[in-house]
């Protein structure tokens, strides 16, 4: 792949992936904590299977409240898994998080530039 | 560096919508992990990159396609998927244990990840939003040919369902039947007419509307 084609998929410049015509990561968000959540994996710092523990223990606990009808967002819980999972592991504490997402919520528009 | 500059490019284009607290926790999460050095941004950016472009449902139906030619790579196929298939190196992962199940006019199978989303990624690409719903979950399971039925494919009651749940270790994936009319269409033609949801078992595969045409 080229610089140029992979800079415009991360840009979103091009169509997010699809398969059948579907498309897999509804918001940016999603695509990005997924790819944390694989490189994490790749680097060593927990295998999959434990990442897959958590994500069953977020799941169960959602349905353990709400039926198959209610509205479901998957990658809530694939956040919240990799979340736990980084507090689990001592890596990063919640508390950390919280603090962090906090912050990021009270910049002003337009803070990038 | 501060935490101005430490914000993506492609942040841009999304700046003057209002961010969804997931996607303000993914970014604090990110840069925390950056500044402790356990992610780097490139990194993550390769893997979402690499999921974009070279995993994907393609790989699963070049398998088919010659499974569909190849008898002995079908019988390989059938009795140790992840041997069979180590040649080829795909990308992707979770195919450690992969079994593949092959669909008869008497016996259709299905695949269900029932507590998650387990997929053998590197065959079939990333799961579709359905098939990590609790409709599907429980529902395939529950009442497959009613389910089946309304995802439009209704089977008729002789045929025999079968659905397979994924394990921590186990990922399946369907072999397909081959379309009526396909006789003398290469690899490469058959593989297009395979599916993605014909490799979950959703979906049954129609005699090819090339067929018969004049190539």
């Amino acid at each position: 792949m080229t610089d140029e084609l992979e800079s415009m998929l991360l840009d979103g410049r091009v169509e997010p992936p699809k398969a059948n015509g579907e498309v897999i990561f509804d918001e940016p968000w999603q695509n990005r904590t997924f790819g944390m959540a694989r490189s994490l994996c790749e680097a060593g710092y927990y295998t999959w299977d434990e990442f897959r523990a958590c994500l069953i223990q977020q799941i169960e606990s959602w349905q353990a409240d709400h039926s198959e009808q209610e509205p479901y967002q998957y990658f809530d819980h694939f956040l919240a898994a990799l979340t736990d999972l980084m507090a689990l592991k001592g890596l990063c504490e919640t508390r950390e998080l919280d603090q962090r997402s906090r912050a990021f919520a009270d910049r002003p528009h337009g803070h990038d530039h | 560096m501060n935490d101005d500059q430490k914000h993506h490019d492609h942040d841009h284009d999304h700046d003057h919508e209002e961010k969804s607290p997931q996607a303000i926790r993914t970014e604090a999460l990110e840069s925390l992990l950056i500044e402790k050095g356990l992610l780097s941004e490139h990194a993550v950016d390769d893997v979402i990159a690499n999921y974009a472009q070279r995993v994907g449902p393609m790989n699963g139906a070049l398998l088919v396609a010659r499974a569909w030619t190849d008898a002995e790579f079908k019988q390989r196929l059938l009795s140790n998927a992840t041997q069979a298939i180590a040649e080829y190196d795909f990308q992707g992962g979770q195919v450690d244990h992969l079994v593949v199940v092959e669909n008869t006019p008497e016996r259709h199978n299905a695949v269900v990840c029932t507590l998650c989303s387990c997929y053998p990624w590197a065959v079939l690409g990333l799961p579709p939003k359905w098939y990590k719903d609790p409709a599907y979950r429980s529902r395939i399971v529950r009442e497959p040919r009613a389910l089946l039925a309304e995802m439009g494919l209704p089977l008729d009651k002789k045929i025999e369902i079968r659905v397979w749940d994924s394990s921590a270790e186990v990922r399946y994936m369907v072999l397909p039947m081959r379309p009526a009319h396909t006789e003398g269409m290469t690899q490469d033609e058959l593989a297009a007419l395979v599916s993605r949801d014909s490799m979950i078992g959703v979906e049954v595969l129609e005699a090819s509307s090339r067929a018969g045409q004049p190539s």
